[in-house]
């Protein structure tokens, strides 16, 4: 029996001798600005770090969930949820994972200096019920929880505790964590070394609990990280074999990049739409050479500007069909979306003509319209195309594109009159966007922390509520309700969908995700 | 000599505190590090505890001199974006911009040279007026266009060299070197001709005008009466009398090499102080920014004052003009 045993590691020992190097160079434009899990709520970071870090709920290549660290969960009470978790599962340097670390781990990220309270924001506490059973109390029912924690990932209690970072990162503090540039996760990949804004290297965890799923077919071994600001050099990159994978390649380098020998482009949408918000509170606006009342109050002026914008223009020339038309608040991906609600109000330029002399504007107005113009593709040209297009029915808007530091700034002051915005949406839900773009802010977490038009309806507001608490097809008709109600209230301008390619050499396949996050544990390299 | 360095030191203090001032207040425009910092989702009440956390509640002379009493001590705090320490960062990071720009100051210096010499001694050669009409592509272009043509050639087409990064370095204690391994040095080429390109035509130019001013005086004449062999002139007398102000300007011009690799650095991704700090504009990263322009000044203060200390060495008229109203 031993010998047969001795004969087995022998053969093992050996397959692993034989197999090759699979290495992906891959390269994106921004580093991730730390390695801890619960410190930046940033796609950058999390990028690297769920090739490291697993969360008690995993998602699918169509991004449904799946069982990660859990294998089960029930909504035992309407405020109480189990999780069953699975067995035999090692952190990298071999601490076994147990509740004790899933209570851990949300108490982390229930922190005030964690930016992961969106995820955990209805949670009062974890209870660790036995090593294998964990129990979520939430503050009211939580229909969506699920979908929140498969963005939460596990810690080892004991490595965090020893390493004195059982909070994230506080800015007060003097010096550096120790999360801050080292991992010990659960994932299919270590971190093996790390030079922030140089090299991230990731070795393949040949323990991994996803192994035995025969989903997780990847076989890739490295993983190679490098950050290019640059657009022109990393496409250079690519092109001259230095790099396999961009998951940020230019738009304007994409028909090169298709013909290119050995390269293919990834197409596919991203879970983030592109809408211009407009300031529906104020009496005067802050922006505008209309005095003594807010045009934009006026739903007539609001469609007026709605009816002005030839969304195919902008499709076909400046995003070069790299976009998903859209006349609703998310795409498809996400839970509660409607295709009866998906109807842009039509490119009509006389209806927009007709609707301004109507509301009392017949030589239009002029107004300021807020932009960035390096956040989201191509921003900066689609607002100067919406300026033109403004021109033409009478509206004279002046554009402001900033970068997105003084942009956010400004907007985040409320100091804005009419702004471009891009909202993905993490949690995969309807509630998300409607909470954070549309609920009357009021202090609580989250409801309307993004509305710096201030948009606010009672009836709205009604309906997020019950989002809230609501489950399965009633919940889905409210939300229904609320996107009927966003149509017809117009507080924004829908545009589009983002699109996301990703450029890969064509001996490697990675399937192309909503959430712009490649999964290296369904990457195969030929 | 001693009361003349302390007055340049002296004199070099206001001009520190004016930068730091200049920048200090600079940073209330490149945005709000918290908006950044908060990412998609918090409350009110986050944003405010982060405000106070950060010290950004107070006025804005408070905060210029905690600012200020910190610098000095050389804590710069930590940055915002990236959670370590400022001075370790930069310290992490000057080796790169060190070693591009000395690589870059040295081709500029060991091509200019020659190439000034030879347009300068045989103005009418075919040779001679490539080299000027390749100087003003030098003087013309910018430098991210240089950087990218530079790319597209080796890189994409020739595939002969990286288009990004540093290679491999190695460790010689605190300080990273790229010196001492094939890729390390092949990843420097490109980023250095592109850095230094600017600075060769210079040199060269200069050289060239200064050659033939040289040429024209009475002393070479007489030399060339006394029938010295050409090599003798022109390298012995001639260029020995050019290299006065080459050598100024050249090592004035190092610092801003090392203050303008910032677009060098972003082009190729060269892990330097400038790619650093570009990072951290865009990520209003106060902290960093500070610390980086206020060593960019005291680089500039400290060259200003070794170059006056050796005209003060080299040239006796400075020492008899001191004191008589000059």
């Amino acid at each position: 029996m031993k010998a047969l045993w001795r004969a087995a590691m022998l053969v093992a020992a050996l397959m692993v001798g034989v197999a090759e190097a699979r290495t992906v160079r891959w390269a994106a434009s921004g580093d991730p600005n730390t390695m801890d899990p619960h410190s930046q709520n940033v796609g950058t970071v999390t990028m690297v770090l769920q090739q490291i870090y697993d969360a008690l709920i995993s998602r699918n290549p169509q991004l449904g969930l799946e069982p990660g660290l859990a294998t089960a969960w029930r909504q035992e009470e309407p405020t109480r949820w189990r999780f069953t978790l699975r067995p035999n599962v090692r952190f990298h340097e071999g601490e076994a994972f147990t509740s004790d670390d899933v209570v851990f781990s949300i108490t982390r990220a229930l922190q005030p200096t964690s930016n992961f309270g969106i995820f955990v924001d209805t949670i009062d506490r974890a209870v660790a019920v036995d090593p294998l059973t964990v129990d979520i109390i939430t503050k009211a029912p939580d229909p969506i929880l699920p979908n929140k924690l498969a963005s939460v990932f596990m810690m080892s209690r004991s490595w965090s505790e020893r390493n004195n970072a059982a909070r994230p990162q506080n800015t007060r503090q003097r010096e550096e964590m120790f999360t801050v540039r080292n991992t010990n996760g659960t994932g299919a990949f270590r971190l093996q070394s790390r030079e922030p804004d140089v090299r991230t290297v990731l070795a393949r965890n040949p323990d991994w609990w996803g192994w035995q799923v025969p989903a997780n077919n990847g076989n890739v071994t490295e993983i190679i990280f490098r950050p290019i600001a640059s657009d022109a050099t990393r496409v250079a990159a690519l092109l001259s074999n230095e790099i396999d994978f961009v998951i940020d390649p230019p738009l304007q380098d994409l028909a090169r990049l298709r013909n290119a020998q050995g390269l293919r482009v990834l197409e596919g949408p991203e879970v983030r739409t592109i809408f211009l918000a407009m300031d529906v509170a104020r009496d005067e606006l802050l922006y505008s050479d209309v005095r003594g009342r807010n045009p934009l109050r006026d739903i007539r002026v609001r469609r007026a500007l709605y009816h002005a914008i030839d969304i195919q223009a902008i499709h076909r020339t400046i995003m070069r069909n790299q976009s998903v038309v859209t006349g609703t608040l998310f795409p498809e991906q996400v839970q509660g979306y409607s295709r009866e609600e998906d109807v842009r109000l039509p490119y009509d330029q006389a209806r927009a003509r007709a609707l301004l002399t109507e509301a009392g504007y017949p030589n239009g107005f002029e107004i300021t319209l807020d932009c960035s113009n390096n956040r989201y593709i191509n921003d900066e040209q689609i607002c100067q195309a919406i300026v033109a297009m403004w021109a033409r029915v009478g509206i004279r808007a002046r554009l402001n594109a900033m970068p997105l530091g003084p942009f956010f700034a400004k907007i985040q002051r409320d100091d804005t009159s009419l702004y471009m915005l891009g909202w993905g949406v993490p949690t995969l839900d309807a509630l998300y966007s409607f909470q954070s773009l549309l609920a009357t802010r009021n202090g609580a977490q989250g409801d309307g922390i993004w509305n710096y038009g201030r948009y606010s309806n009672p009836q709205m507001d009604a309906l997020i509520q019950r989002m809230k608490t609501e489950t399965g097809e009633a919940r889905n008709a409210t939300i229904r309700e609320a996107l009927r109600l966003y149509r017809e209230d117009v507080p924004h301008i829908p545009l589009h969908h983002q699109m996301i390619p990703w450029a890969v050499r064509g001996n490697i396949t990675i399937p192309h995700m909503a959430n712009n996050q490649p999964y290296f544990r369904w990457a195969v390299v030929n | 000599m001693f009361s003349f360095i302390v007055s340049r030191i002296l004199q070099a203090l206001p001009v520190m505190f004016v930068v730091s001032l200049i920048s200090f207040a600079m940073f209330a425009y490149v945005g709000d590090p918290v908006a950044i910092m908060l990412g998609q989702d918090f409350t009110e009440a986050q944003r405010e505890a982060l405000v106070r956390d950060l010290g950004l509640d107070q006025p804005f002379f408070v905060q210029f001199a905690t600012f200020l009493g910190n610098a000095v001590q050389g804590e710069f705090g930590l940055s915002y974006r990236l959670s370590r320490p400022v001075a370790e960062l930069i310290a992490e990071r000057a080796p790169a911009t060190l070693e591009l720009a000395l690589t870059a100051a040295f081709i500029a210096l060991m091509i200019g040279v020659p190439m000034g010499v030879y347009t300068g001694l045989y103005r009418n050669s075919w040779l001679s007026r490539f080299f000027l009409t390749f100087s003003l592509v030098g003087v013309s272009l910018p430098t991210f266009l240089i950087g990218i043509l530079l790319i597209l050639t080796f890189s994409v087409w020739l595939g002969w060299l990286p288009s990004f990064g540093r290679g491999d370095v190695t460790r010689l204690g605190w300080w990273s070197s790229g010196f001492f391994t094939w890729s390390g040095i092949k990843a420097l080429i490109l980023p250095a001709i592109t850095l230094g390109l600017f600075q060769l035509t210079l040199i060269m130019r200069l050289v060239r005008s200064e050659m033939m001013e040289v040429l024209r005086t009475d002393y070479i004449k007489f030399a060339r009466a006394r029938g010295l062999s050409n090599r003798a002139i022109n390298f012995g007398h001639a260029l020995k009398n050019t290299l006065v102000p080459v050598i100024t300007i050249a090592g004035l011009q190092l610092g801003g090499i090392i203050a303008f690799a910032i677009v060098t650095e972003t082009v190729f991704q060269w892990p330097g102080m400038g790619l650093l700090f570009i990072q951290s504009v865009g990520a209003a990263d106060i902290p960093v920014m500070a610390a980086y322009l206020m060593l960019i000044a005291l680089v500039f203060v400290t060259i200003n004052l070794i170059v006056d200390l050796l005209y003060y060495a080299v040239d006796p008229r400075l020492r008899v003009g001191r004191g008589k109203g000059h």
